[in-house]
């Protein structure tokens, strides 16, 4: 009943596990029953292994958390040869993200996945932990239009773009990635930002700044997901801090085709479900068909 | 499939020293010595994340966990009262390997007692505890039926030997040394047990999730990052890179 067309490809309902919240899955289906999921994004990839960074890695603030993980991933071979065939078996749609540190390293890793049958590419112009990251590439339009041109080049499949809400101006950048060939957006990444330890006198994270999601940034990708979603003609997966059906129902009615749980993951494994079930019961008493009728709804 | 947050109600949550509480939950709860629990006592998103507290015991399904209030969460769980409900995900982690025989060493820092004595109870080894206190102890009168002999440092001197709880050890007079402390002590007990005998530490670090999704909470190991929710909490001192 809440099925989402996005790409082409058939989503059971728009929610999605975010990226760097949830895995590979493995973790999760010790909970529920991953496969009732909408969709997964992978664990950042990177086309080498990485290993993260060294000292904290998390840090909560007021209805939020702050994360400096470092895109600790086996690579996109590893990814290939261990993970896939288990997510593959899962009756539910798999976007593989893909960070990089040069756009060399993005294309070999895209060319790789590529070769495989995964459905879509999420590709992240937006880690701010990480040089390999990419948010070198997701701040300015003229470098993620390179590496976005790039990548599709090498590429078929659906290709998603992550988008950082660091950048200088988040609809032009949505407006230059599509330019560029993405056939979607997803928004917002997280959000860098600083914490310090008073009696260290000293940063909490050793990278100084850190990546901050979470309810506390909800309002601003909100706003973001919206003024992006009425700019360009491509579908949006919408994040930042959701935590319950409402916000997801409030991501789709500011225009985003699809929804990505992240950090509530860490608060509830099995909070997907409860988001999906509200969803469906709320399409239910609002005699919602198809929740195209509520999309983008607030700009009509 | 495994529990996702269920609630326990709480029959015991008392200050056994200062701002060291002892909190036990009712419920048909289950663990293995060195495991633990995530666990949050208040509503609505702030604080965002639950907290991780090791088992101090489980006896016939209820639940006890020493904990200190360090922040925000355990203050607020510090101010329930029996009756009131915790939300809770457990239990989590892989615990202790149980000795059957030989004699083991317990070692303590503060708040590290928590997770030996469940340990104590269930080991068939003969059992030695060192514990080690900023000041004030506690929970060393539970022990006492489980171990042959418990001795205690304070820094300040307040209750047998004044320094640190390592100087009393002879490594060499065990089989194996098992350990939950402070980062600086348990590195200073892997130097001292050192080819003398195999030290077992039980870790600590900064948690989100504590099912091993987010990779928060990971350490250097020989064999790589590792999580602690997940891989440990428990690992063998020879597989633990310090300061990595």
């Amino acid at each position: 009943m809440a099925r989402v067309d996005f790409c082409g490809i058939e989503f059971k309902n728009p929610v999605v596990a975010a990226s760097g919240t949830f895995g590979f899955g493995r973790e999760f289906q010790d909970y529920f029953d991953i496969s009732s999921l909408g969709g997964i994004s992978s664990k950042g990839l990177t086309l080498n292994e990485k290993s993260g960074n060294k000292g904290r890695r998390i840090h909560e603030t007021a209805a939020g958390l702050m994360n400096s993980i470092g895109l600790q991933n086996p690579g996109v071979e590893g990814f290939i040869k261990d993970e896939w065939p288990f997510m593959k078996g899962l009756d539910t749609v798999v976007m593989a993200n893909l960070g990089g540190g040069t756009v060399e390293e993005y294309v070999e890793g895209a060319r790789l996945l590529d070769e495989t049958d995964v459905p879509i590419i999420e590709l992240n112009i937006s880690c701010p932990n990480v040089k390999e990251g990419g948010m070198a590439f997701g701040i300015q339009c003229a470098p993620a239009s390179i590496v976005v041109e790039a990548v599709r080049a090498v590429t078929d499949k659906p290709l998603v773009v992550k988008l950082s809400p660091n950048a200088e101006n988040i609809v032009e950048m949505a407006l230059a990635c599509v330019d560029a060939g993405a056939d979607a957006l997803s928004l917002v990444n997280t959000f860098n930002a600083l914490a310090i330890d008073i009696k260290t006198r000293r940063p909490v994270f050793n990278n100084i700044t850190a990546g901050l999601s979470g309810p506390a940034i909800k309002p601003i990708a909100l706003r973001m997901v919206y003024e992006v979603s009425r700019a360009v003609n491509v579908p949006i997966i919408g994040m930042g801090g959701i935590m319950n059906w409402e916000d997801a129902v409030e991501y789709i009615m500011a225009g985003a085709t699809l929804v990505q749980v992240g950090s509530a993951n860490f608060r509830k494994p099995d909070i997907c479900l409860d988001i999906i079930r509200g969803i469906e019961e709320y399409m239910d008493g609002e005699g919602l068909e198809d929740l195209e009728e509520i999309r983008g709804i607030i700009g009509r | 499939m495994k529990d996702s947050y269920r609630d326990g109600t709480i029959i015991l949550n008392e200050e056994v020293a200062s701002g060291i509480f002892k909190l036990v939950l009712d419920g048909d709860f289950t663990g293995a010595p060195g495991q633990f629990y995530m666990l949050r006592g208040w509503n609505g998103l702030d604080p965002f994340l639950p907290r991780p507290i090791s088992i101090g015991d489980v006896q016939d399904g209820r639940l006890t966990l020493l904990y200190e209030v360090r922040g925000r969460g355990t203050h607020i769980i510090s101010r329930l009262s029996p009756g009131d409900s915790l939300s809770v995900l457990g239990p989590l982690g892989n615990g202790f390997q149980i000795y059957r025989e030989g004699r083991i060493a317990l070692v303590s820092g503060g708040i590290g007692i928590a997770p030996l004595l469940y340990l104590a109870k269930n080991t068939e080894a003969e059992v030695d505890l060192y514990s080690g206190f900023r000041s004030e102890p506690y929970f060393l009168d539970e022990f006492k039926p489980f171990v042959n002999e418990i001795k205690v440092s304070t820094e300040d001197g307040s209750l047998g030997h004044q320094g640190f709880v390592t100087e009393l050890l002879r490594p060499e007079a065990y089989h194996a040394v098992i350990s939950c402390g402070p980062m600086p002590m348990m590195e200073a007990l892997a130097a001292q047990c050192r080819g003398k005998t195999e030290l077992v530490l039980s870790m600590e670090s900064h948690m989100a999730c504590g099912i091993g999704a987010c990779l928060g909470c990971t350490i250097q190991t020989v064999r790589g990052m590792e999580r602690v929710c997940k891989e440990g909490p428990v690992f063998n001192a020879r597989e633990v890179i310090f300061h990595g």
